[in-house]
């Protein structure tokens, strides 16, 4: 019985750290040109308020308007994970989408509009 | 009275989406016939009507609808249904088919040139006059039969589109190849459409607005024939260049138009067409007891 309950907890605890990992690792996909981009409307103060209108248009719906998530599917925007990213991290997901889990590709917005949600979500960090 | 039945047809076309309008959220290119690599994002219904108002030579006026219901089934997948309509005065309003469609991106990945696979069914009748492609040696002469001589002919077809998409900074340019077959008896039809589009301004402005250059996307589209494994040649074919405009309106419903103009001789001499869209967020929660809608 011991024996079964230590080997469930291994199992769990491994899984946890590969989450982890995982999670940590995901912004290593991202092409070193892409991670080292700076977003050009960072000086402007309002980016981020641009950046709010186009995420209540088109994120708000899934990621909530508190960019809270649904505790489901539709993850918090915060989070280490973001916090963690560069701007050019943020804007290449975007772009790119994960389309396997449902995050559409937002490579439709202009990419002056994906570099205002970037100014958006790092000032709700 | 004939007019009036017209009216009320259009009316009740036009004003369906409106009647059922509560969330929109639309942010698509203006095209009428080209298909970009954008998907329906997954859960949301687009409700949109596609209106094309012509007059082939020998022919009466005519306006022919379709009415587009576009789910975002998966991230990389989109369905949708077409009902499509059409009226002729002096001559009669009718329902004229259904098609059926599914898009659906192979690689999961954006790149510089972004394929999209596109299978259709439809089963229309020969007056559909929609103009929604054009394939093989399609030409004004058979957009110049009556209601009553074209509604005799039934099309079940299958179509199949290579679509091949790119988004460049702030623009969009996509090719799209078409391949079309009916399933009884006829060779099949090729066809092609190319467009490129952009908004007015790139970056949004910091206040919502109705009329700020944003909202307005333009561009142009061109589509034609390219003959079939009968005749693979372009004679008699023919060939449309049509400028876009499309206008996002508040609450994300979304307003276009395209006057289209013909190149040759088989084509119509201009097709105008409208287009009215409104997108339902997340209308997959509706039925599981939550609107994903933002609050």
């Amino acid at each position: 019985m011991t024996r079964t309950f230590s080997g469930l907890l291994t199992i769990a605890l491994g899984a946890t750290l590969s989450l982890a990992a995982v999670q940590s690792t995901r912004w290593q996909h991202v092409p070193a040109r892409d991670h080292a981009q700076a977003n050009p409307l960072a000086s402007q103060p309002d980016a981020a308020v641009a950046g709010a209108l186009i995420y209540k248009e088109h994120c708000q719906q899934c990621h909530k308007a508190n960019a809270q998530g649904d505790g489901n599917k539709r993850p918090s925007l915060h989070s280490e994970r973001l916090r963690t990213a560069s701007d050019g991290d943020i804007e290449w997901f975007l772009r790119q989408g994960d389309l396997g889990h449902g995050m559409p590709s937002w490579s439709s917005l202009p990419q002056a509009q994906r570099w205002q949600i970037v100014a958006y979500l790092k000032s709700i960090q | 009275m004939f007019r009036k039945a017209i009216i009320s047809s259009h009316t009740i076309i036009f004003c369906l989406p409106l009647s059922i309008y509560t969330i929109g959220r639309a942010q698509e290119k203006p095209y009428f016939v080209t298909y970009s690599h954008d998907l329906e994002e997954p859960g949301n219904l687009e409700i949109e009507t596609k209106t094309a108002l012509a007059r082939p030579e020998g022919g009466n006026h005519y306006g022919a609808t379709a009415m587009e219901l576009e789910y975002g089934t998966r991230a990389w997948w989109t369905t949708e249904l077409y009902l499509d309509g059409q009226t002729t005065p002096q001559d009669s309003t009718l329902f004229t088919g259904w098609r059926l469609e599914n898009r659906l991106r192979p690689l999961m990945r954006e790149h510089a040139i972004n394929p999209l696979l596109y299978i259709e069914y439809e089963n229309t009748s020969g007056a559909d006059k929609t103009i929604l492609e054009v394939t093989g040696h399609d030409g004004q002469t058979d957009l110049a039969e009556s209601n009553g001589q074209s509604r005799r002919e039934h099309q079940h077809e299958a179509e199949l589109k290579l679509i091949l998409s790119s988004n460049l900074k702030a623009w969009n340019i996509s090719e799209n190849f078409i391949a079309e077959k009916d399933l009884s008896h006829a060779p099949w039809e090729f066809g092609y459409a190319v467009g490129l589009t952009r908004p007015l301004r790139s970056a949004a402005g910091s206040r919502e607005c109705t009329f700020c250059a944003e909202k307005f996307i333009t561009g142009i589209e061109g589509y034609g024939g390219l003959g079939d494994t009968f005749s693979l040649t372009m004679r008699d074919t023919s060939h449309y260049l049509a400028p876009l405009i499309g206008w996002q309106l508040p609450r994300g419903a979304r307003l276009s138009f395209s006057p289209g103009f013909g190149l040759t001789d088989t084509s119509l001499a201009r097709v105008y067409r409208v287009g009215l869209a409104f997108e339902f967020a997340q209308f997959g929660n509706w039925f599981h007891g939550s609107n994903g809608g933002g609050e």
